[in-house]
């Protein structure tokens, strides 16, 4: 057990030797975390991937390709359709020392789950008052933009966040997939890691008509190939600016990039990573610069991660602000098919949204 | 009510002589053997007697505290059953093998050995209980006796259960999880879940369902269309086994044999233990969906202790070597509630510890 309880942030050095950090590759997100999993596996023999397909098939997404060829399957198999019995039995591996990392196959699945990680994973440290942890990294693609209608594209990050004894992790491109994957994996507290589907083959600027970009054309489809981490709770600043702050994660990140540059406003866009822990010092320090604050995420509005962002920016920066705290969101309809493109909250509703912030 | 029933119906043995080929039970799954009334020695059933006399008199006591309001919230006794606990665990290798169950839980720590003294601690909410007062009665964790608790979800603890297995399994220790819950919790789905996955990768446990006749105040057979519950494991082809829970050497001698079975590498098994509770579901339940006549004669007939007793007795045990095993036993009861009512609450500042690695 005490090699289990030990945390892997203080007993090693952020990064192991050059050669993990020189040797890079060009990924897209899907292989980025892929080789998040393959480096973790070679390096602990205690990390174990299941989960409906992974085996065999390689995941729905190919997110697990190739793993179990590599690792057998003791260490990466499949399981029934069975979310809830998987998170379950995710919970007493972990609890007897495993660092298990099941996948559920789309994010809208979870919810049979949500037992577990509510009642269990997320507070087996508090009621046995750390005696017993649940060091388990439930991965899931979440977010639409592929017409995958209301039960392929909803994004459930915030029932998540209301939790507390769990860490919520979002990426945005390949690079920070791999890095906070691995965090997530040797982290010692449950973390649901959620992968924004639309944007595993390219980033997506929100401009649904043109041609799709691959990620090797972005800057963040570098990924060393070897082991390195993101710190989970600190938030990216993608592009520095003065004139308002627009917080974002996943997807969102890269539409609210491509309206930024479109309109010529100097934003500064956060990039939040981790919802929990959230790093409320980066968007406290950021707001109070620039004085406004625009909320952008796909999930729908009412009781969203935007709500909570929004009452923590006024809670602390209420005399800095220019104007109004904005939130542009998914409306509050489940996830269409047909209309995705109006319910999606693309360019022209964030550009609308950046206006009247400016016109204050 | 209980009777005692044979692990298998008696059958004649077959006409032609191709029994030998032919699979038993109409299946081609091994069975467990036979089950045999373990012979305990006078040593061992005085053994048993302690241990069962001690969960009796700290039940006792811990409802006193209750109707004092010393213990909060929710308090489940085990009066009862005290024989399940005991006849199972006296079987198993501590330190080895595994052992969660559902929130009625006291009964099985006590089997357990562990100081009475922290387990009533945790009851009242204090600093010095076993989960440092964050648990409360249902949920109490060791991980030194590899309890892995004391989960207040119904049905909650079972896909762990199958988890733990997972690991002993994973971890080549040897060892068998024994997942304990009730007839009310058999009919929550993530129980099949669990008897799938945990039959699909063989894995080494026992389930045990506690068949005490109610679901909280629903009779057994005004909930479950299958009231014979060895048998719910047939369609997993998980060999069921029916024993008299009223019984700690039947029990035992039960134990045994499904251990045997479990060991030698043929996957899980399943424990129907019929037995009864005397006291409502909580404390604050006044058991008005049953008879007193009906309680009564399950205490007249049926009682675990009186049977051990009398046993003990006819070996030649002496009525004053039991009276003052009695007194010994109210002494450390006494002691127990002692501790538990004048040890200090926590500290305000554990609210916010074991909650994630870090603190908020």
């Amino acid at each position: 057990m005490a090699e289990v309880m030990q945390d892997y942030a203080t007993s090693e050095a952020t990064n192991e030797g050059a050669a993990d950090q020189t040797a890079t590759k060009t990924m897209n997100m899907i292989e980025a975390i892929n080789s998040a999993m393959d480096v973790m596996m070679d390096r602990d023999p205690d990390v174990v991937i299941m989960g409906e397909d992974v085996g065999y098939f390689g995941g729905v997404f190919r997110c697990t390709a190739g793993l179990q060829a590599k690792h057998g399957k003791t260490r990466v198999f499949d399981t029934p359709i069975s979310e809830c019995g998987i998170v379950g039995v995710a919970v007493g591996m972990g609890a007897y020392g495993l660092r298990p990392v099941p996948e559920i196959q789309f994010a809208d699945y979870i919810y049979p789950g949500i037992d577990q990680l509510i009642s269990e994973a997320a507070r087996l440290r508090y009621r046995s008052a750390g005696e017993f942890i649940a060091p388990i990294t439930v991965r899931s693609p979440f977010g639409g933009g592929i017409f995958g209608g209301q039960t392929h594209s909803q994004s459930p990050e915030s029932l998540f966040t209301h939790v507390s004894g769990l860490k919520t992790v979002i990426p945005s491109t390949p690079y920070d997939a791999k890095g906070l994957l691995i965090s997530a994996i040797e982290d010692n507290d449950p973390v649901i890691f959620f992968e924004p589907k639309r944007i595993y083959n390219g980033p997506f600027t929100g401009y649904y008509d043109r041609p799709v970009e691959p990620w090797s054309k972005h800057a963040a489809s570098k990924v060393p190939t070897g082991h390195y981490r993101i710190p989970l709770g600190k938030a990216n600043i993608v592009r520095a600016g003065e004139a308002l702050t627009i917080l974002a994660y996943g997807t969102m990140v890269h539409v609210a990039q491509a309206v930024v540059e479109a309109n010529g406003v100097d934003a500064e866009v956060i990039d939040l990573r981790t919802l929990l822990p959230l790093d409320i010092e980066t968007i406290e320090a950021s707001v109070k610069k620039t004085g406004r604050c625009l909320i952008v995420h796909e999930a729908t509005r009412t009781s969203g991660f935007g709500a909570e962002l929004s009452a923590l920016v006024q809670e602390r920066c209420f005399y800095h602000l220019e104007a109004p705290v904005e939130r542009v969101t998914g409306f509050d309809t489940p996830y269409p098919h047909s209309l995705e493109w109006a319910y999606f909250p693309g360019p022209i509703r964030i550009g609308r949204a950046i206006a009247k912030i400016m016109k204050d | 009510m209980v009777k005692t029933p044979a692990a298998k119906p008696e059958r004649k043995p077959p006409a032609k002589s191709v029994s030998a080929v032919l699979p038993e039970e109409g299946s081609n799954h091994p069975r467990p053997r036979d089950p045999q009334r373990h012979e305990a020695t006078q040593d061992e059933l005085l053994h048993f007697y302690k241990e069962m006399l001690l969960i009796r008199r700290f039940e006792e006591r811990a409802g006193q505290l209750y109707g004092l309001g010393l213990i909060g919230g929710f308090c489940h006794l085990y009066i009862g059953q005290e024989a399940v606990a005991v006849g199972l665990q006296s079987a198993l290798t501590p330190g080895r093998d595994s052992v969660i169950t559902g929130y009625r839980d006291h009964g099985h720590m006590l089997a357990y050995g562990i100081d009475p003294k922290v387990i009533m601690a945790e009851l009242t909410g204090r600093g010095a209980g076993i989960s440092r007062g964050k648990g409360g009665s249902m949920h109490m964790f060791s991980t030194e006796h590899k309890f892995y608790g004391g989960h207040g979800i119904v049905g909650a603890q079972v896909p762990l259960g199958a988890g733990l297995a997972f690991g002993h399994k994973y971890t080549e220790d040897g060892g068998v999880c024994m997942a304990y819950f009730g007839d009310g919790a058999a009919n929550q789905g993530q129980v099949y879940e669990s008897f799938n996955m945990a039959a699909l990768w063989k894995l080494p446990i026992i389930f045990v369902i506690e068949n005490n006749g109610y679901a909280m105040g629903t009779k057994v057979s005004r909930s479950s269309a299958e009231t014979e519950f060895y048998r719910r494991g047939d369609s997993f082809r998980i060999p069921g086994m029916q024993v008299n829970g009223m019984d700690v050497l039947e029990v035992r001698g039960a134990a045994e044999a499904a251990l045997e079975y479990v060991r030698g590498g043929n996957g899980p098994l399943l424990m129907e233990l019929k037995t009864y509770r005397y006291r409502g579901h909580s404390m604050s339940d006044p058991a008005k969906y049953r008879s007193r006549e009906e309680v009564q004669n399950m205490k007249d007939t049926s009682d675990p202790i009186e049977a051990a007793k009398a046993e003990l007795l006819k070996m030649g045990v002496t009525e004053e070597t039991l009276k003052s095993i009695d007194k010994d036993i109210r002494k450390t009861v006494s002691e127990a509630a002692d501790f538990a009512e004048t040890s200090p609450e926590p500290d305000p500042s554990d609210l916010y510890t074991d909650v994630l690695v870090e603190q908020y």
